[in-house]
């Protein structure tokens, strides 16, 4: 009796959290759809009763996306690596540790953190700009770091040992046996936590406030403050107008869109493994 | 078989004489296979794992240093001070500290049970062809960006929850202090469900983690024993329950966290209050709002050490959990 | 494997260098102790193994001759936590002196596992892969030359001529195994270790690689580890019998399986136990 109860109510749950995921994406896609158009898309922001769209926003997302993966992903493949391959004692464990710590500290701390550091700069320098895309990217990539660092581990552990001596037994240098077959081998996993490295802060919003900052027109210049669609988002969600409500809507639609599709692609490619 | 070519017996490599400079002693910690590629290649990895450190002990120095006027002009007080008034310089961190706990609570309140059902039901109850969709389903819960919960919690939540929930707690529990008063715009009510629903993908993802790993000689013992599916899962949480503890501390330590979500709908208002249907105020969103319009120092360092305490908590609490969660997974 | 009857070997009849004080060791190891962590593994091992010859070592599962095999190319250093003391010499030069270079050490000392560990390349790069990682080739028609010649040495050429650029996972379980000997000989080695190198295969697969170990022997000094006692007849000249971590006989394998110095031997050829 109590076995039925159970079954019953755990399944509950579940459905409980699958119809909470249901409503939020579609409300998503029934009030995004309603105020979304091509124009929207290639359009700046512009007041109200104007219309106005999120092109620029896009675009600085992309930026920002671009800086933070050139930074984040070489050195958290690289701290991946050496975990992997020399991070048996003690200073693995604590670079282990930090890892996984940082990737438990809030975003918004990350944003304080970069911003008071430029805060320092313009003391000495007063020149120095106060919000920039490379802000924003830099605040991005030490969020992005920790997670892949500890994924890219994982996936090269994975490799069989047997790879490993097999090149080591020819003569072949350690570092030589990393990139030219454990890394190989390990490309796949390692490109999936890439990539979910980058949907997890393509999201990120608290962070880019005092960084990036933002900006209504198109830029592609790393000193200037930049525009992102979560910012953007939020600037609109808070304001009073309804008008700007749908487009708030409309650009969580195309930032949804892009998650949505790298989470289902990352599930595409590792299906054979789990 | 190639018999002519010629077999000359050359001495092992070339190997470097007796004596060890510093430099070679240096070569060979970094790589003890004696070959130089290795030395770089070792050195390289090493300085981003170093990079890492530097970045963490920068952020926690950046992070005091930047906090000295305020530890200087409150020091302890800053804690138990309930007053944050730009206008008169003074500033308390009670408020903030309230809310973040309270919203956290909460949503712990309504998440544990609901994601150690959802665990449950995928490990020990659902047959393979729906759990690993509904999985998935769950998984992406936590793909969804902090400020999208946001912008749903404000414009549905917020007011489903105004009008269809609110009323009938008030006239069934308004007498407590808990549901005083009535629900009107933001409130730690929407903020801790906000909270509830994005922490839990987090503590169900651990707990399943942490239920397959409790071994299947231990099941089917307790099958064996005639137990029904439901007594099964509950050896099993037994079990694990060092690490579900964990899970759930790590929910917490995310929850303690988020910024964005709950900015936008606890309602802002630095006023400690018991009844859920009161506005509040958050650390991370307190942050979110003042740090970039704040013109004093002192404004600024008592922001910055706001920061500083929401880091160390997480800290705390990150450092707790993975002990629990490693404690568990690598037995 | 016991369709050849021991009496039928071909090799052990004729090798009279097995015994000759002659020609100096190829490999001469003396009082090696080996610990994994705090359990010893090998006990106080002297050993001296001739130039071109075979030598087996037979001995009961986990009796350390696996792990007195990994020795030979410091192969054990990959696992954190083991330590060998005592004098492992090759051509007179002690491999474990501070300062070795390892990775010249591996290209002078071959090996075979026991599981075959073909990289995930093709056929051709499989073999080149030591080849290039050494810079042996001075040009690509030295290139193919070579890796023409180690396939035909590992007596795989004809199988796999025509489809070189195929990957080598597409390749039988014995076929695996002989690209790996291929892989091995490319790098032109003095020793080659095999490592049990047919106790995956099947029986034509194996008499393919016995047959070709005999072979080798006329070039390289090869060390063989196995479980299989016939086996051991068949292509060594020289046995060693391992038990519990210690080297308790080695003589000429016509000696040991006919005539064995040691009680313990005979107890274990004859099938007493192990």
């Amino acid at each position: 009796m109590t076995n039925r109860v159970m079954t019953v109510l755990t399944a509950a749950c579940a459905f409980f959290a699958v119809g909470i995921l249901v409503l939020i994406l579609g409300y998503i896609a029934a009030q995004g759809l309603s105020a979304l158009s091509i124009q929207f898309l290639i359009d700046t922001p512009k007041p109200i009763g104007e219309g106005g769209g999120i092109g620029n926003a896009i675009l600085g997302s992309f930026i920002l996306l671009l800086i933070s993966s050139l930074i984040g992903l070489p050195i958290g493949i690289a701290i991946g690596i050496y975990l992997a391959e020399f991070g048996g004692r003690g200073f693995g464990n604590l670079i282990r540790f930090i890892a996984d710590t940082m990737t438990g500290v809030p975003s918004i701390i990350i944003g304080v953190f970069v911003y008071t550091l430029i805060l320092a700069m313009r003391d000495f320098a007063p020149d120095f700009p106060q919000f920039t895309a490379l802000a924003g990217g830099i605040a991005l990539a030490l969020i992005m770091i920790p997670i892949v660092a500890r994924t890219t581990e994982e996936m090269i552990r994975l490799v069989p040992v047997s790879m490993r001596e097999g090149a080591l037994a020819l003569g072949a240098p350690q570092w030589r046996v990393t990139l030219g077959v454990v890394l190989p081998a390990a490309a796949s996993g390692i490109a999936t936590g890439a990539m979910l490295a980058v949907a997890r802060v393509s999201g990120e919003t608290a962070p880019l406030l005092f960084t990036a900052f933002n900006n209504s027109f198109y830029t592609y210049y790393i000193d200037d403050p930049v525009s992102s669609l979560t910012v953007q988002i939020y600037n609109y969600a808070i304001s009073p107008y309804p008008e700007w409500h749908a487009q708030a809507w409309a650009a969580t639609l195309v930032l949804m869109t892009l998650i949505l599709l790298i989470n289902i692609v990352v599930r595409y490619l590792t299906r054979q493994k789990f | 078989m190639n018999d002519s070519q010629p077999i000359t017996p050359t001495p092992v490599a070339a190997y470097s004489p007796g004596t060890i400079s510093r430099v070679a002693a240096l070569r060979r910690r970094l790589a003890p296979t004696g070959n130089t590629g290795d030395a770089v290649f070792r050195a390289l990895l090493g300085a981003s794992a170093v990079l890492l450190l530097v970045v963490v002990v920068m952020l926690i120095a950046v992070m005091w240093w930047n906090s000295r006027l305020s530890i200087a002009a409150f020091g302890w007080g800053f804690l138990t001070s309930r007053e944050w008034n730009p206008g008169r310089e003074i500033y308390g961190a009670l408020p903030y500290v309230y809310g973040t706990l309270a919203s956290s609570l909460l949503a712990l309140l309504i998440s544990v049970p609901l994601s150690l059902g959802v665990a449950v039901f995928l490990t020990e109850q659902a047959p393979r062809r729906i759990a690993r969709p509904v999985t998935f389903l769950v998984e992406l819960l936590a793909a969804i960006p902090s400020v999208v919960y946001g912008l749903w919690g404000i414009f549905v939540l917020a007011p489903f929850l105004r009008e269809n929930i609110a009323p009938i707690f008030s006239t069934t529990l308004g007498w407590s202090p808990f549901f005083s008063g009535s629900l009107r715009g933001g409130s730690l009510l929407t903020g801790g469900i906000i909270l509830a629903i994005m922490i839990t993908p987090i503590i169900t993802a651990i707990v399943r983690d942490v239920l397959s790993v409790v071994p299947v000689a231990q099941r089917e013992a307790a099958l064996a024993l005639g137990a029904t599916r439901w007594e099964t899962s509950r050896v099993v949480l037994a079990n694990g329950a060092a690490g579900i503890a964990g899970a759930i501390i790590l929910g917490l330590g995310r929850a303690v966290g988020e910024t964005m979500a709950v900015t936008m709908v606890i309602g802002n208002r630095a006023e400690i209050s018991l009844s859920v249907f009161d506005p509040s105020y958050s650390i991370a969103a307190v942050l979110a709002n003042e740090f970039r319009e704040a013109t004093t120092d002192l404004h600024r360092s008592s922001l910055v050490e706001l920061g500083l305490i929401l880091l160390f908590v997480t800290i705390l609490i990150n450092g707790a959990a993975r002990l629990l969660v490693w404690s568990v997974k690598e037995k | 494997m016991n369709q050849t009857p021991i009496a039928a070997r071909p090799v052990v009849a004729d090798a009279p260098r097995a015994t000759s004080e002659a020609t100096p060791p190829k490999i001469s190891v003396a009082n090696l102790n080996f610990y994994y962590g705090k359990s010893q593994a090998l006990y106080d091992i002297t050993l001296d193994i001739p130039p071109r010859q075979v030598m087996a070592f037979i001995g009961p599962s986990g009796c350390g001759k696996s792990t007195f095999l990994r020795t030979l190319n410091r192969m054990n250093d990959t696992i954190p936590g083991t330590r060998a003391e005592g004098r492992v010499m090759i051509d007179g030069q002690d491999i474990y002196a501070p300062g070795t270079d390892v990775v010249a050490l591996r290209r002078k000392v071959g090996m075979v596992f026991q599981k075959s560990n073909p990289f995930p390349k093709s056929i051709f790069d499989n073999v080149a892969y030591g080849l290039r990682i050494n810079g042996m080739s001075s040009s690509k028609n030295d290139l193919e030359a070579r890796v023409e010649k180690a396939l035909q040495n590992a007596a795989l050429w004809t199988e796999v001529k025509d489809r070189l650029k195929t990957s080598a996972l597409g390749l039988s379980g014995g076929q695996q195994q002989r690209l790996c000997i291929a892989r091995a000989l490319a790098v032109e080695p003095e020793v080659v270790l095999m490592d049990e190198p047919a106790s995956a295969l099947d029986p034509i697969a194996t008499q393919k690689i016995e047959e070709l170990i005999v072979e080798l022997k006329r070039q390289y000094t090869i060390v063989i580890v196995t479980h299989n006692m016939q086996q051991a007849a068949r292509v060594s000249d020289l046995t060693a019998f391992f038990w519990l971590g210690k080297l308790v006989e080695v003589t000429a394998t016509e000696k040991i399986f006919t005539n064995p110095n040691q009680k313990l031997t005979e107890d274990y050829i004859t099938g007493r136990f192990g």
